[in-house]
C-alpha cells in the first residue's frame, strides 16, 4: 500500500473550563487543574503555579477522576438495621441522621462529655475538628498521628522545633549529598520526587538507608540495607566516627544549640537540668570573660569546653557518650547488618560533603544576639525520613539521633541542608501543652494536644488515672503529642480507663487496615455486655466510600469527595508552606455532588449549631457559621488571624487582617492557594535570624519574636527521668519507674525494639510500605490504580527463599507471637537478607469498596495487621505492655518479628472473613 | 502491506532517564487520563472492579531486579511505550493502512477509522507497545500526545506529552531527536543514551539513558581520627578538638 496519511486535527478543544483546586488523593496536597466537559470532570493535571507540585502530578492524583465516579461512593446517610458488622443499613435523610446524632451527643455533653471519643484519620482540618471537640468539652480527641509518624514529628519539635515533610525539607537546589532513611514513599510524595529529580540533574549524590530497595532506594547511588529497628544504632555509630575525627561544626554548635549549656551534676531535683540565671535564662560560659553569661547576651561567645562549679557542657556529655566504643562501627556492624567499613564510608561521605565544599551564599544576616554574619555558610548534606525509622518502639530516640546528626554537622537551616517551612521552626515551648480538664456543658480547658515540659503537664486525673481514653500523656507514653488512635477501640472496649458512649470517627478504616490485630478489633466493635448492649454503645462514622469500617458503625454520615467540597489547608494546621514561602490553600466544589452527601466539616458545623457548642454559636445561641466555607472565611482564632492567610481585610492584607467576604473567590482566582515569600536575608538560619523572626510576626505566625537554641540535651525528658528517680510530687507507677528512667534519656540512645522480645522462634523482620501509586485503602478501589497494584505478594529475600525452598507461585505461612497468615510469596533479591515485606492496605474485606468478592484484593491480597497486636505478649512480669514507643506511644508497626514456612495454597489468603453486605449497589462490569 | 514515508528530518520522541525513574507510575495514569478523553476512542477497562481487571494503557512501567557481579541487587524501573521507530514493523505489517508513520515528525499513529482490529501490528511490535482496546476493538498506542504537542488551545509550556508534563522526577524528556543540537539530543550524547534492542533494526526514535554506576563514593577517604582517643583520654581529645575554633 502506498503511503497515505489522514488529515488530523492537532488542535482539538481541550475542555469547556478548568477549575483549580487541591488534590486529596494522598496527604501531599498538590495543586490540580480539573478540566470539565459538559459539567463533568474530564481530566486532571497538576497546576504549574502551585508551590507543592509545580505542575507535576503523581499516579494517584491523575486518577482522581476514578475516585469521583467510583461505584463504592456512598449515596445518602445510613442507619444500621442489622447487627453491627453485617452491613445491613437503610438510607435515611440528613435531618433524621443529624437528629439521631444529636440525640446521642446532647445528653453526653450535658452530663459526661468525656463519653464522646472523636478521632479522625485522613483529617486535613485538625485545627477545626479539634476546635469542635474542644467546644464539645471532651478530652478525647486526636487525629491519626499516633499510629502514623508522631515519633518523627515529636522528636523533631523537641530537638529543633520541627521535623521533616510539613515542617521542613531538604535544600534540593543546593544539597550535594541526600540521605534518605527508611520507608518514605508515603509522605511528601511529589516534592521528594521533584527533589530527587533536581539532585540527579545536578549530579548530586543520593544514599538510601532502608531494608528494602524499591522506588527512591532503587535510584539511590548507594544503598545500605539496614536491619529494621537499628537505624538509630547506625546513626550513633556515624556520630561516633564524626566526633572521633573532629568533623563536627563547632561554631554552629556553640552559637545555635544548647551544646555549650551547663548540665547540673549536683545530686538533687535539679540534677541533669541545665544551669540558668535568676531570670530563668540558660547559662553558658563566655569565652571572652571565662564567666557565666545568659546564652543570648549580645557579644557572648559560648564555650563548648567549659566547666563551671562541677557542671560540664552538654557537648562534653554527648561527646563522651558517643565516643564510647559501644558505638564503634565494629560494635554495631552485627546488629545493624552493615559492615564496619561501610559505616566508616558513610561517615566519611557525610563529612566530605559537609566540610570540604561548603555552600556559601553572599547574603548578610543578623542573629538574635545581634551578631552580623556577612555570608550564609551551609553544610550541603540533607536528610529525610518518615515512618520507616519512626514506627518502632525505639523510634522517638532514633528520630532524635537523626536530628542530632544533622545538627552536629551544622546543616540544619543552612544552605544545602535541611530547611524549615513556616510556621516552623517552632520549639516545644511555643506549642500548647495538653489539656484534659472537662466538665458538663463546658468547653475543654484548652487544646487537647500539645508538648509536655515535664510530669506536671501529663493528662492525669486527680487520682493519677488517665484523663484520656487513649491514655495519651500518661507515664506509659508521656510525650504522646498526637494521641494514640490505635488504642481507642481496645481501651473503650475494655472500659479502661473508663467507658465511653459514642465513638465518632472520620476517614479512619479502623475495622481493617488502620488497626493492629484487625480480627480482634472487629470483635471489640461487635462485643456486647451482659445486658445485650454493645460495649461501645454508639458508633458514628463519616467516609465518602463503602469502606470496611462502614459496616461497624450505627450511623454513617456520607462525606463528599475532594472535588465536591470546601477544605482549608491552613497555617493553623498542617499547611503547604515551602522553605522560601508561607503558603495555604483551599478546596472548593469544582463539581456538585450528584447524591445526598455532604462535606464532613460542614456537617460538624451543623451539629455544633444544633448542640449550641461554644465557639460556634453566639451568646443568644445563634449560629455563627452557615457551613465550613463560612467558617474558613469568618472564624478568627486570634483577632485578625483566621484559617486562611491570603487576601484578608480589604483583600490587600496577608496573614493578619479582618475577615474578607471575598476571600474564597480570591483564592479561586489565584488557583486555590496563597503564598507569602520570605525575604532573602530571612531564608536561612530561621530560628536565630532576626529578619525571619520579624517576618513571622508580621504574618501572624506568632505574636513576638521567639528565637531559641536547639535542644541536643532535652530537659523535658530529663524532668521525667528525675521523677522516675523519685524527685517531685508526680511519680510514675512502680512498674514503669525503671522504663521511664531508661527511655527518657535526655541524649539520644538506642535500645532494642520491644518486638525483639518475640525471641529466636521469630527470627525474621516483617514490614509494609505504601506503593507510590496507592494511598491507604482508598486507592485500591480505583479502577486505574488497582490495575497497577491489585494484589500484594509477600516479598522474600534470596537467603530465606532458598533456605525454605520457595518457588514461583508458592504460598507461605507467616506466624508472629500474636497471629498467623497464609499468603502468596514472591522472590526479591534487593532486600535485607532477614526481612520480608509487602505493600500495605491492598488487601480488602469481601463486600467492601463495591469490589467483586472475587477481586484479587480479597482473594490474594492480605494485611500484615493480623500479625501485629496492640499489646506485646506477656513476658514473665505478669504484664502485657503496649506495642508502642514508650516516649510518644507511637504504634510500633515495624517491630514485627515472624517466622515463615512454605504452606499448601489454601485457595485464598488467610485469614479470610465472610463477605459484608454492601451498602451500595454492585459495580457495573466495564468502564466506560 | 503499508508503506513508510521517507525518513523525516524532524524525529519527535522521548528520552527516558533510567537513572532517575523511581517507578512511581505517574506517567501511566496521566497518559491514561489524557488519552481516555483525547485522540480516538476512550481507553476502556474490562472487569474494572472485578476479579481480573484489564484495561488499555498506552504506557506501562515495569520494575526489574539486576544482580551485578559485585554488590547488592539493584532495581531498574522501566517505562515502556511506543518508540516511534524509523523502521516501524507495526506499520509495514498493517493490511489496511491504518497504522502509519507521519511524514512531518515521525510519530507512529493508528487511524482508528481504518483499523480492523486484526492485531498484526501488536504481534509485529517487538516492544509490546500496542494494546487492542477491549471495548472498541481498535488498536491503541502512544500518540506522543499528537493532540497536545501542536495544540493551540494549550499554553505553550503544556504542548508536551501528558507523561512528560506530569513526570515528578523529570525523568521523561520530549523533543526532536532529528536535531543534533536539541536538548534531548545533547542529553543522549552526554549520558550515553541508547536504543532498545538495536539488533532488530527497528531504529527507535525514543532513547533510554542508562542508570549511573552505583556503590560507595570512591573519591572519599575514610576519616582519620583527630588523635588516639584511647591513649589521650577524653580530655586530650576535647583539647585537640577545641583548638580548631
Amino acid at each position: 500500500m502506498t503511503y497515505r496519511q489522514p488529515k488530523l486535527d492537532t488542535s482539538p478543544k481541550v475542555s469547556d473550563e478548568v477549575r483549580k483546586t487541591t488534590c486529596y488523593m494522598c496527604a501531599c496536597r498538590c495543586g490540580i487543574n480539573v478540566h470539565l466537559k459538559s459539567g463533568k470532570v474530564s481530566y486532571i493535571e497538576g497546576n504549574r503555579d502551585h508551590p507543592v507540585n509545580r505542575g507535576v502530578l503523581c499516579a494517584k492524583g491523575a486518577s482522581g477522576i476514578m475516585q469521583v465516579t467510583a461505584p463504592s461512593r456512598l449515596r445518602a446517610p445510613l442507619k444500621r438495621v442489622g447487627p453491627r458488622g453485617s452491613g445491613a443499613f437503610e438510607e435515611i435523610g440528613w435531618d433524621e441522621a443529624l437528629e439521631l446524632a444529636v440525640s446521642w451527643l446532647k445528653p453526653l455533653r450535658e452530663t459526661a462529655p468525656e463519653k464522646l471519643a472523636f478521632f479522625t484519620g485522613r483529617d486535613q482540618s485538625q485545627s477545626f475538628t479539634s476546635f469542635w471537640a474542644q467546644g464539645f468539652g471532651t478530652p478525647n480527641y486526636a487525629a491519626h498521628g499516633g499510629f502514623c509518624s508522631v515519633n518523627m514529628a515529636a522528636a523533631g519539635i523537641y530537638t529543633m522545633g520541627g521535623a521533616f515533610w510539613e515542617f521542613g525539607q531538604p535544600d534540593w537546589d543546593r544539597a550535594k549529598l541526600f540521605i534518605l532513611f527508611g520507608v518514605a514513599e508515603d509522605h511528601d510524595s511529589n516534592p521528594i520526587k521533584i527533589g530527587i529529580g533536581k539532585l540527579k540533574a545536578r549530579g548530586a549524590r543520593v544514599i538510601g538507608v532502608n531494608p528494602v530497595r524499591t522506588g527512591y532506594n532503587g535510584v539511590a547511588d548507594d544503598w545500605y540495607g539496614v536491619t529494621p529497628g537499628t537505624d538509630g544504632l547506625l546513626i550513633l555509630s556515624v556520630i561516633h566516627e564524626l566526633l572521633k575525627a573532629g568533623r563536627v561544626d563547632l561554631d554552629y554548635l556553640a552559637r545555635f544549640t544548647n551544646a555549650p549549656c551547663l548540665v547540673d551534676e549536683a545530686e538533687g531535683p535539679g540534677r541533669g537540668l541545665l544551669l540558668r540565671d535568676k531570670d530563668g535564662k540558660l547559662l553558658v560560659i563566655d569565652k571572652a570573660t571565662g564567666k557565666p553569661a545568659p546564652f543570648d547576651r549580645t557579644g557572648v561567645r559560648p564555650d563548648l569546653g567549659a566547666t563551671h562549679k562541677g557542671a560540664r557542657t552538654v557537648f562534653q556529655h554527648l561527646a563522651e557518650r558517643y565516643l564510647s566504643e559501644e558505638y564503634a562501627p565494629e560494635a554495631v556492624a552485627g546488629r545493624t547488618g552493615i559492615p564496619a567499613e561501610r559505616i566508616r564510608g558513610l561517615a566519611a561521605e557525610i563529612a566530605h560533603a559537609a566540610f570540604d565544599a561548603p555552600v556559601v551564599l553572599d547574603r548578610a544576616w543578623t542573629d538574635f544576639r545581634g551578631d552580623v554574619h556577612r555570608q550564609m555558610t551551609g553544610r550541603p548534606v540533607a536528610f529525610h525520613a518518615m515512618r520507616g525509622i519512626s514506627a518502632h518502639s525505639n523510634g522517638f530516640q532514633t528520630c532524635r539521633a537523626l536530628h542530632l546528626l544533622q545538627i552536629l554537622i551544622g546543616s540544619v537551616e543552612t544552605p544545602g541542608g535541611f530547611r524549615f517551612k513556616p510556621p516552623y521552626p517552632k520549639p516545644p515551648e511555643a506549642h500548647p501543652r495538653p489539656h484534659s480538664g472537662f466538665n458538663p456543658c463546658r468547653p475543654l480547658n484548652g487544646p487537647h494536644l500539645g508538648f509536655v515540659q515535664g510530669p506536671g503537664d501529663l493528662a492525669l486525673k486527680a487520682d493519677g488515672s488517665p484523663a484520656r481514653i487513649d491514655k495519651a500523656f500518661t507515664w506509659e507514653n508521656p510525650m504522646s503529642a498526637h494521641g494514640l488512635m490505635h488504642m481507642v477501640i481496645p481501651n473503650a472496649h475494655a472500659g479502661d480507663p473508663y467507658r465511653i458512649d459514642t465513638l465518632l470517627l472520620y476517614m479512619a478504616n479502623m475495622s481493617w487496615n488502620s488497626s493492629m490485630n484487625t480480627a480482634a478489633v472487629m470483635e471489640m466493635l461487635t462485643d456486647k455486655d451482659e445486658t445485650g448492649a454493645y460495649k461501645i454503645p454508639h458508633i458514628i462514622y463519616s467516609d465518602a466510600y463503602a469502606s470496611e469500617m462502614v459496616a461497624y458503625a450505627d450511623l454513617i454520615l456520607p462525606d463528599a469527595t475532594y472535588l465536591e467540597r470546601h477544605d482549608c489547608i491552613s497555617l493553623l494546621d498542617r499547611p503547604i508552606c515551602e522553605a522560601e514561602a508561607a503558603a495555604d490553600a483551599i478546596r472548593w466544589p469544582v463539581v456538585e455532588p450528584d447524591r445526598e452527601v455532604r462535606g464532613f466539616q460542614s456537617v460538624l458545623v451543623d451539629l455544633a449549631n444544633r448542640l449550641g457548642l461554644p465557639g460556634f454559636v453566639d451568646e443568644e445561641g445563634r449560629a455563627k457559621y452557615r457551613d465550613y466555607a463560612d467558617y474558613m472565611v469568618n472564624h478568627e482564632r486570634r483577632p485578625d488571624v483566621g484559617p486562611l492567610m491570603g487576601w484578608r481585610g480589604n483583600g490587600d492584607q496577608t496573614g493578619r487582617g479582618a475577615p474578607n467576604p471575598d476571600q474564597l473567590q480570591r483564592y479561586i482566582d489565584n488557583g486555590g492557594f496563597a503564598t507569602a515569600h520570605i525575604p532573602d536575608e530571612a531564608q536561612f538560619f530561621k530560628p536565630w535570624n532576626r529578619a525571619y523572626q520579624d517576618w513571622a510576626v508580621s504574618l501572624g505566625l506568632y505574636d513576638q519574636p521567639q528565637p531559641y537554641i536547639f535542644s541536643l540535651w532535652s530537659e523535658p525528658m530529663q524532668r521525667f527521668r528525675l521523677a522516675a528517680e523519685g524527685h517531685g510530687e508526680r511519680q510514675p507507677p512502680e512498674h514503669l519507674r525503671e522504663r521511664v528512667a531508661r527511655t527518657m534519656d535526655p541524649l539520644p540512645i538506642w535500645y532494642e525494639p520491644f518486638g525483639e522480645a518475640a525471641g529466636a522462634a521469630y527470627p525474621v523482620h516483617a514490614l509494609t510500605q505504601r506503593p507510590m501509586a496507592m494511598y491507604h485503602s482508598w486507592g485500591s478501589q480505583n479502577a486505574w490504580l488497582r490495575q497497577i497494584h491489585g494484589h500484594n505478594p509477600l516479598y522474600v529475600p534470596t537467603k530465606i527463599w532458598t533456605e525454605k525452598g520457595f518457588a514461583d507461585g508458592d504460598w507461605a505461612r507467616v506466624t508472629s507471637p500474636s497471629g498467623e497468615i497464609v499468603v502468596p510469596v514472591a522472590h526479591m533479591a534487593a532486600l535485607n537478607e532477614n526481612t520480608i515485606w509487602t505493600w500495605n492496605a491492598i488487601g480488602k474485606r469481601k463486600g467492601a469498596w463495591a469490589l467483586d468478592p472475587a477481586a484479587p484484593e480479597s482473594t490474594k491480597g492480605f494485611l500484615l495487621n493480623h500479625l501485629i497486636s496492640e499489646l506485646l505478649p506477656e513476658n514473665g512480669d505478669g504484664m502485657r505492655w503496649s506495642n508502642s514507643d514508650p516516649v510518644t506511644g507511637q504504634a510500633a508497626w515495624f517491630d514485627l518479628r515472624v517466622r515463615i514456612e512454605k504452606a499448601d495454597p489454601p485457595g485464598e489468603a488467610q485469614p479470610a472473613f465472610g463477605a459484608i453486605a454492601s451498602p451500595v449497589p454492585p459495580a457495573r462490569r466495564n468502564r466506560p | 502491506m503499508t508503506a513508510l514515508p521517507p525518513p523525516s528530518a524532524r524525529k519527535l520522541g522521548l528520552v527516558i532517564d533510567l537513572d532517575t525513574c523511581v517507578g512511581c507510575q505517574a506517567c501511566v495514569t496521566a497518559c491514561k487520563g489524557w488519552n481516555d478523553q483525547g485522540y480516538g476512542v476512550p481507553l476502556s477497562d474490562q472487569n474494572a472492579w472485578g476479579s481480573e481487571p484489564s484495561g488499555t494503557f498506552l504506557n506501562r512501567v515495569h520494575a526489574y531486579e539486576v544482580q551485578p557481579d559485585t554488590g547488592p541487587a539493584q532495581v531498574v524501573n522501566f517505562p515502556r511505550s511506543c518508540l516511534h521507530c524509523e523502521n516501524a514493523p507495526c506499520v509495514t505489517v498493517c493490511p489496511t493502512g491504518a497504522s502509519y508513520k507521519r511524514a512531518e515528525d515521525g510519530i507512529v499513529l493508528v487511524n482508528e477509522d481504518a483499523c480492523i482490529g486484526c492485531g498484526l501490528c501488536a504481534w509485529a511490535c517487538p516492544y509490546g507497545a500496542r494494546e487492542l482496546d477491549g471495548a472498541a476493538g481498535v488498536m491503541k498506542k502512544c500518540t506522543l500526545c499528537v493532540d497536545r504537542i501542536y495544540n493551540e488551545n494549550l499554553p505553550e509550556a503544556d504542548r508536551v506529552p501528558a507523561c512528560v508534563r506530569t513526570c515528578p522526577t523529570g525523568a521523561r524528556h520530549f523533543g526532536d531527536l532529528g536535531d543534533s543540537e536539541s536538548a534531548v539530543s545533547r542529553l543522549v550524547a552526554e549520558r550515553g543514551g541508547y536504543d532498545l534492542m538495536p539488533e532488530l533494526g527497528t531504529s527507535p526514535v525514543n532513547k533510554y539513558l542508562p542508570p549511573r554506576a552505583k556503590g560507595a563514593d570512591e573519591r572519599v577517604d575514610i576519616l582519620a581520627p583527630l588523635l588516639d582517643v584511647k591513649a589521650s583520654g577524653f580530655a586530650g581529645w576535647l583539647d585537640r578538638l577545641l583548638e580548631k575554633i
